[in-house]
């Protein structure tokens, strides 16, 4: 982990250049695949993963989690990993009630 | 640099967290509503107009881009173009929400809006299709219309020399936020527009 009180680095503006043209390019993916017609089970799992793709790229390069230490990540973690658990406790009831 | 600098982004962060939880809870919403009703969730999203919501997605994203620039911008010492880039992301986010009450108002004509007569002669799947589309697209609007307010504070602060090079800390929570923002979008987009 960083020391308390470091900033992290400046991002280069050709970096969030290169991220912005892959949002773009993932954006015109998505909106293909679903012009695509793909079976039912890959037309939602396929705009789902385009998605989180997106949110990963925004999560790591525009809101810097690449820079930060284990503590924030795994705070990260632990919310996404909660929100997880109610889904699929979710879920479970709903599919065997 | 700022007083506990670590300590402002931590606490943004868990702002963020908790606001990933109320919006996730939506989420889950959709999730057991859709698997109930999928052929009526089918039917509903055929009103949505997927290149109005295609442009928002672009919108939104360049927003993003705009923000984080403007950090940088001010990282780099360059005020006056991180308060330009700021603005910029005003222009976008407002050109969102312009569009998004297009949408709205279109639907609102055809008589699909809770509660409406048109609506409640539909299926049951359809009513809380709409329901959902309202309530989610609502309070990320509304999200947006909170994000543009108080970047418009933040380019009052960088005028003011409050928001330095050195104590950068408001504009980058203000750009943590705005990202979190534009997440919620990308996945707003597939759930009501393309996955039909």
């Amino acid at each position: 982990m960083r020391k308390a009180d470091t900033q992290i680095p400046a991002g280069s503006y050709a970096t969030y250049a290169v991220v912005w043209l892959a949002l773009v390019a993932l954006l015109g993916a998505t909106i293909a695949v679903a012009k695509m017609h793909l079976l039912v089970r890959y037309s939602v799992l396929a705009p789902l993963a385009i998605a989180s793709a997106k949110a990963g790229l925004v999560l790591i390069y525009f809101m810097h989690l690449r820079y930060e230490g284990w503590f924030l990540k795994s705070m990260l973690l632990v919310t996404v990993a909660t929100l997880t658990a109610f889904i699929a406790l979710t879920f479970v009831d709903v599919w065997y009630r | 640099m700022g007083v506990d600098y670590e300590g402002k982004k931590i606490g943004m962060w868990m702002f963020l967290f908790t606001e990933l939880l109320f919006f996730g809870g939506m989420f889950l919403l959709y999730s057991v509503f859709r698997y109930r009703f999928p052929l009526d969730f089918h039917a509903a999203a055929a009103h949505e107009n997927v290149w109005l919501g295609s442009v928002n997605t672009f919108i939104l994203l360049t927003s993003s881009f705009a923000i984080a620039l403007a950090i940088s911008a001010m990282r780099k010492g360059r005020s006056r173009l991180s308060a330009s880039l700021q603005l910029a992301t005003i222009g976008m986010g407002i050109a969102f929400l312009c569009i998004k009450s297009v949408e709205w108002a279109t639907k609102i004509q055809l008589g699909l809006y809770p509660n409406s007569p048109v609506l409640l002669q539909k299926g049951p799947g359809e009513v809380l299709f709409f329901g959902l589309y309202y309530v989610m697209t609502g309070i990320h609007g509304l999200h947006v219309l909170i994000g543009i307010c108080v970047i418009a504070f933040m380019v009052v602060l960088t005028r003011r020399k409050k928001i330095t090079r050195q104590n950068p800390i408001k504009l980058e929570n203000t750009g943590l936020y705005w990202h979190f923002v534009d997440i919620v979008w990308i996945y707003l987009f597939p759930l009501f527009y393309l996955i039909t």
